[in-house]
């Protein structure tokens, strides 16, 4: 009998083992080519060099990329976008699954389900009639002392933030975690004369750090990730944000190893985020987030 | 007073008002102050989702019965049916439901599979749980953008694909021009998109597994159950809600797929690997012709509708 529970372990721990191999490495392909001339790529595919960084390794191709590429403004659009929509959308969408939570608000069952429905309309149904909303949509422009109004967000940085700060997702993960809350602190708080804002500023949110961390990398992945938006609202290469930069690659004469040192480059940054996050974003969601 | 004959209130009752204008009169200055403080918190995010999503939602199901371009000098006109008319009659659009259709009926069963065949080996705790957890989920946080490139390189006919096959089959497999062969284009861009997305819905089976009681294993121990067993009759009916969950959003991300294709193939070769969401971007923002594209969209939207309605209904709770 033991040996038959040890036997299965072992065989787990194998499965395991395979599976992480298949989930690792094209990753590690990517980043180990992009240390490499094209020429060694190729060379190294058919040994297992070609996930080691051994031969001729260095960061000719980065250099090669931040010639070709404006990378280093793309990288800055997209960690300034991703970071606003981050640190508004956790603000906004907290206070509203707070209210909807913890205060007696009249209507409020009828807000939360009108909310979730739309959880089911994908946003690929609702970008082009949103590319041609944003196109009606005023602008205001503080040009010297006098406000202008324009006509039309296309290629700016708001059309890239505002529509995703608001997410039902978001709200149903506050709301999930606020449920579990005890209500008693709130009370205790208002006793002591508090306010409903300074229970959620004081008492709720600084209890909510799982909650938080989900949506933060929740928000981020999609905001770094976005490709199809911008594709079709942005048109200047000042504002445009890393994933765009991929079209740069697809040109003639192109050099592997620097398309690989780019996606490097844009993917890191993601992974390096999400692995100090992970622990708390894993545990809320394996725990206590999602749940059917 | 208003407090109890709130909760009172029957849960299936969704009526804003529930209470008496007498009712309203009666209440305290505190509570107005606290219907005006929470409609002020859930303002902010219900204008943005009404601007961002209910609005557009409604707009593009209006553009689609008319003429409407991207930037057109003409006046917007009512059209009726026939931007459908043109769609139901466009063999492209058939042949992109043929191929998301493909495409769903393989990932869908494949990756849900996978996924909890992954969240079974990571759900107990062991040496070096999280580090497996992070490998696993370690393709979500990579860009579907990026994966697509990535496996763009890796799919060549010189590609580490075919390297890796033919060195692990001792050189019997010889493989393919994965993208630019109709056979096996959708196929390899299928491969890809559960390697990335699995992680995903791991995540959420291992929610669901955690939910589970212990008490409920360790009673199937002593009744001398299998592993089996315990599959079976403990962790599989225990699964009930998260197995829907996990239906519902991988049929909606299979029927929406873009990303891969877009990146590599542009729906080629032969049309064999365009899409629905591909075609609505391809008319509404190369061609300009959001009406037409709208139109699209309504039909994929009514397709999402139907289909999770129907999952819905065929996992619903029988009792």
């Amino acid at each position: 009998m033991k040996n038959v529970l040890r036997l299965n372990s072992i065989g787990a721990m194998a499965v395991r083992i395979l599976f992480a191999a298949v989930a690792a490495f094209p990753i590690v392909f990517m980043l180990v080519s992009s240390l490499k001339p094209d020429q060694q790529i190729f060379g190294d595919m058919s040994s297992v060099a070609a996930f080691l960084p051994v031969g001729n390794i260095s960061l000719d191709n980065y250099t090669a990329v931040f010639d070709r590429v404006p990378a280093a403004r793309f990288l800055i659009n997209s960690v300034g976008i991703s970071a606003v929509t981050v640190v508004l959308g956790i603000f906004i969408n907290s206070l509203c699954a707070f209210a909807l939570s913890r205060m007696q608000v009249r209507g409020k069952r009828v807000v939360f389900t009108a909310i979730l429905a739309t959880l089911i309309v994908p946003f690929q149904t609702l970008a082009l009639p949103l590319v041609w909303w944003v196109n009606q949509l005023p602008y205001f422009e503080l040009n010297g002392f006098s406000l202008e109004i324009s006509k039309g967000w296309l290629d700016t940085y708001q059309v890239q933030i505002i529509p995703f700060i608001a997410n039902a997702f978001s709200i149903y993960l506050y709301h999930q975690y606020f449920e579990s809350i005890p209500k008693e602190l709130d009370e205790a708080a208002r006793i002591d004369g508090a306010g409903w804002f300074k229970i959620y500023r004081q008492v709720v949110m600084p209890l909510a750090g799982p909650a938080t961390a989900t949506v933060a990398i929740l928000t981020f992945l999609p905001a770094w990730n976005s490709y199809l938006w911008p594709l079709m609202v942005v048109q200047s290469e000042e504002l445009r944000p890393v994933m765009i930069g991929i079209q740069y690659f697809f040109q003639l004469n192109v050099s592997w190893g620097e398309v690989m040192a780019y996606a490097s480059l844009i993917t890191v940054p993601v992974v390096v985020l999400f692995i100090a996050f992970q622990r708390s974003f894993i545990n809320s969601i394996a725990s206590s987030g999602v749940k059917g | 007073m208003t407090t109890t004959q709130l909760r009172s209130r029957p849960s299936t009752s969704p009526a804003p008002g529930g209470t008496t204008p007498a009712a309203a009169r009666r209440k305290r200055p505190g509570r107005l102050r606290e219907q005006l403080s929470g409609w002020g918190m859930i303002a902010p995010a219900a204008v943005l989702l009404l601007a961002f999503v209910f609005l557009p939602a409604i707009l593009g199901f209006g553009l689609a019965f008319t003429n409407a371009r991207l930037i057109s000098p003409r006046p917007v006109e009512f059209v009726g049916m026939d931007n459908f008319a043109r769609l139901f009659t466009d063999p492209t659009f058939w042949r992109a439901l043929l191929n998301v259709s493909y495409f769903a009926v393989v990932v869908v069963p494949v990756q849900s599979g996978l996924a909890l065949a992954m969240a079974l080996l990571i759900n107990k705790k062991f040496r070096g749980v999280n580090f497996f957890r992070t490998v696993y989920f370690l393709p979500v946080v990579t860009s579907m953008v990026v994966v697509s490139l990535l496996w763009l390189f890796m799919y060549r006919k010189d590609g580490l694909i075919n390297e890796l096959l033919s060195t692990f089959s001792f050189g019997l497999i010889q493989g393919a021009d994965w993208l630019n062969d109709p056979a096996t284009a959708m196929p390899a861009i299928i491969a890809l998109s559960i390697w990335q997305a699995a992680g995903f819905h791991m995540i959420i089976w291992l929610a669901g597994l955690q939910s589970i009681s212990g008490e409920l294993y360790e009673a199937a121990q002593l009744d001398g159950a299998s592993r089996w067993h315990q599959f079976r009759y403990v962790t599989w009916p225990g699964l009930k809600h998260t197995r829907s969950l996990v239906l519902v959003t991988i049929t909606i991300q299979a029927l929406g797929l873009f990303d891969q294709v877009s990146v590599m193939t542009q729906g080629g070769p032969l049309d064999s690997t365009t899409t629905i969401i591909y075609e609505a971007v391809r008319s509404g923002f190369k061609q300009q012709e959001t009406s037409y594209a709208s139109a699209i969209s309504l039909v994929f939207f009514v397709l999402v509708l139907l289909i999770s309605a129907v999952q819905r209904y065929l996992t619903r709770e029988k009792d």
